[in-house]
């Protein structure tokens, strides 16, 4: 890069400030869940995981969302599944989200905050851990 | 691009030596092999601090926290984890390692009393890319400087901030800079004294390996605020790894036009080079580095004219250590504000120390100013090893002295430690436990000045050799109780005449040992007896013919050998001959060897 100007330098910095907020789990509300258990990877849920990490940058929110992996939720006949949860909306898992489904899924549940209603499986179950 | 996983690998001379590297590549090569490349950032950072668990990996979003990692376990990382989703059970830190309780990086002690300014980017970014220094607020303090101020702004700035030298004599860094500013001459200069020679010393090795861009960012703010457009960072040939993030960082900022010529179009031009010190402990001294700096043979010049006036070639100086400017940086990214309410009344801020010797935790460490030695040993240290008693800890290395148990409930400021007969310094800190000899110590701080001390002026040059002759009679059982005032006289003298702090600083180990521990020192005088069985001209092992049943371990591990017997009868040392290695006491399983 040539030398850069203070402008410049400013852009830079908010630029590399998301990027580098995409490692980070601290301050983010939202998180999106992928189950990558054998019986998801086979079901497509890696294509899934990269399309979901995809959208989530291209509406720009990789400050925002924690995308984990996760195991199997034990919804094995419907995967790929994809749990979501943010504040102000109920927590969900959708089922048969495959790759093509992930950016419908970014802009209405974390946009638009609206839920895909055809693809709604469940709420999860209580955690005993945390109670 | 935003990837599934990063694996963050540290990449501090510590873990380096343990293979980090070698996990790194393979982690590459395994992310390959097994098709995940793209799924996964593999980063080199620098040190994480957990030193006595490394190499230590962490991988995100997880936040599962590897210790002692081998570069065998890499496929298994990218395997289990990446691929899979799963965390690597058994490489987690374990609380206890006798029960499986893994635990949460945010759970672990070492990190909970820990407040890291300094070590902000340590462990967090990698130190090679200029990108992700920029990304966590790197350089707004040089713009603020170049934009929003004035040199007397950045002054008064760093004046309210309460920042005072991180290298050991705490003087105010604003009026050392205020100084240099008033000093006559065209030309000044900028220097940062990276020459960590302090044993069992590396917090300055580790910043500049982890996070290299915040010394060159405040060495720029402070040549802008002195009006020099020159400065050298003078470091240690012995820190390879340092060296070379600096180099990177340097060039990467020169690109950036961070460094160079009219600095982002504010017309400011500032440059920075790096001078290699061939590792003499007397270059840490600000006049003797200068000297060195120059090409000259490094030794110290009386003072005044102090380096504010008259530093490098004659002209007025700024001379900092490594862990000021990394305060600097941050000072005026957050404001004099927001760092004026860490620390205490007079020391503010935090402190960075490597903390080493008979302690569970080693590592590198960060805590406000006024938390207490009791909490950096116990809660951050994790306490003794082996659950023995503490004898004391060595603050300051060679120019520090002992502080003992009962005051380990003392808030370390500059202050209070000057009070206890030792000082900041750079920030070693060494453990001691009950194992430990006071005459032992003090005589190898002696004979480090010894080696060290350049020669220059008589009372270090003959004083510390003088010294260490004593300790060593001492240690030999031959000293006499004169010898303890003796010893007592000449430091007081080195420590008025000498020229500089090697030599005026160098009896503080024997004299606040022989204050704390005099009794010990009578012991070796009196009884000719090592209570911790250091001083090995002093202890006799023997074998308790009652409880030796002549099975012949010991005489097959002496070395000598000077053990002999009859089989299934009881063994007989030669003392004569006997070497004092201690192998036959290690050896015996009836405890029939006796140390005296």
């Amino acid at each position: 890069m040539a030398k850069m100007t203070l402008e410049q330098l400013r852009k830079l910095r908010e630029e590399k400030r998301r990027d580098l907020a995409s490692r980070e789990v601290d301050g983010k509300e939202i998180q999106i869940i992928v189950g990558m258990g054998t019986c998801g990877i086979a079901a497509g849920a890696k294509q899934t995981f990269d399309a979901v990490v995809e959208a989530v940058n291209e509406f720009g929110l990789g400050d925002r969302v924690v995308i984990r992996q996760t195991g199997c939720m034990g919804l094995c006949y419907v995967e790929p599944t994809v749990e979501v949860a943010m504040p102000d909306m109920p927590r969900v898992i959708y089922c048969k989200m495959t790759q093509d489904m992930a950016k419908d899924l970014v802009r209405k549940h974390l946009v638009e905050h609206k839920l895909l209603d055809n693809h709604i499986l469940d709420r999860p179950a209580a955690d005993i851990i945390k109670k | 691009m935003a990837y599934k996983n990063y694996i963050l690998v540290c990449g501090g001379t510590g873990c380096e030596s343990a293979k980090a590297n070698e996990i790194f590549t393979t982690l590459h090569h395994e992310a390959e092999a097994q098709g995940v490349k793209n799924d996964v950032q593999i980063v080199k950072t620098g040190c994480f601090g957990f030193c006595e668990k490394g190499p230590i990996v962490k991988v995100l979003p997880q936040e599962s926290f590897y210790v002692e990692v081998r570069p065998e376990d890499a496929k298994e990382i990218i395997a289990e984890q990446v691929v899979k989703g799963r965390e690597v059970k058994r490489l987690l830190y374990k609380k206890n390692a006798k029960t499986s309780d893994t635990v949460k990086l945010e759970d672990i002690e070492f990190y909970q009393k820990q407040f890291r300014i300094v070590l902000r980017n340590c462990g967090v970014i990698n130190p090679e890319n200029i990108d992700e220094y920029i990304a966590r607020e790197g350089y707004t303090g040089l713009e603020r400087a170049l934009f929003a101020m004035k040199p007397e702004g950045v002054i008064q700035e760093l004046k309210a901030s309460g920042l005072r030298g991180r290298g050991g004599a705490g003087f105010p860094t604003w009026l050392k800079w205020d100084l240099t500013i008033k000093a006559k001459g065209d030309t000044k200069y900028v220097v940062c004294n990276a020459d960590e020679g302090d044993p069992g010393a590396y917090m300055n090795r580790s910043t500049i390996e982890g996070d290299p861009h915040s010394i060159l960012e405040a060495m720029t703010i402070c040549g802008y605020t002195i009006g020099a457009h020159k400065g050298y960072i003078y470091i240690r040939a012995e820190y390879p790894l340092a060296i070379e993030r600096l180099k990177i960082a340097i060039k990467q900022a020169k690109e950036y036009g961070l460094l160079g010529d009219d600095i982002l179009g504010s017309g400011y031009s500032f440059d920075l080079e790096i001078r290699l010190g061939a590792g003499a402990f007397v270059c840490g001294e600000e006049t003797a580095l200068l000297q060195s700096l120059e090409g000259k043979r490094g030794m110290p010049v009386p003072k005044p004219p102090f380096p504010a006036v008259s530093g490098l070639w004659k002209k007025p100086t700024v001379i900092n250590n490594v862990e000021t400017y990394a305060n600097v940086s941050v000072i005026m990214a957050k404001g004099a504000e927001w760092f004026a309410k860490i620390g205490t009344e007079k020391s503010k801020g935090t402190k960075t120390f490597a903390l080493t010797g008979k302690i569970n935790n080693s590592g590198l460490v960060e805590v406000p100013m006024g938390t207490t030695l009791r909490e950096i040993i116990y809660d951050i240290g994790g306490g003794i090893r082996g659950g023995k008693a503490l004898k004391g800890v060595q603050t300051g290395g060679p120019s520090g002295g002992i502080i003992t148990a009962e005051s380990l409930d003392q808030p370390i400021t500059y202050e209070s430690l000057s009070a206890l007969g030792s000082m900041m310094g750079s920030g070693g800190m060494i453990v001691m436990d009950e194992d430990d000899c006071v005459v032992d110590i003090s005589k190898f701080y002696m004979a480090f000045c010894v080696d060290e001390s350049c020669g220059k002026c008589a009372p270090c040059r003959i004083g510390t050799s003088q010294m260490h002759a004593i300790l060593d009679k001492i240690s030999k059982g031959t000293g006499t109780e004169d010898d303890l005032l003796k010893l007592e006289k000449i430091g007081k003298a080195m420590t008025k005449a000498s020229l500089c702090l090697l030599g005026g600083s160098a009896a503080n180990p024997t004299s606040s040992t022989l204050r704390h521990f005099r009794e010990e020192y009578l012991e070796h005088i009196r009884d000719h007896k090592c209570r911790a069985g250091k001083c090995k001209d002093l202890v006799v092992y023997e074998i308790d013919p009652v409880k030796c049943i002549g099975c012949g371990l010991c005489a097959r591990k002496c070395p000598v050998p000077c053990i002999a017997g009859e089989k299934k009868k009881a063994h007989v040392i030669d003392k004569a001959r006997c070497v004092k290695c201690g192998e036959c006491f290690k050896a015996c399983k009836f405890g029939a060897v006796n140390k005296k």
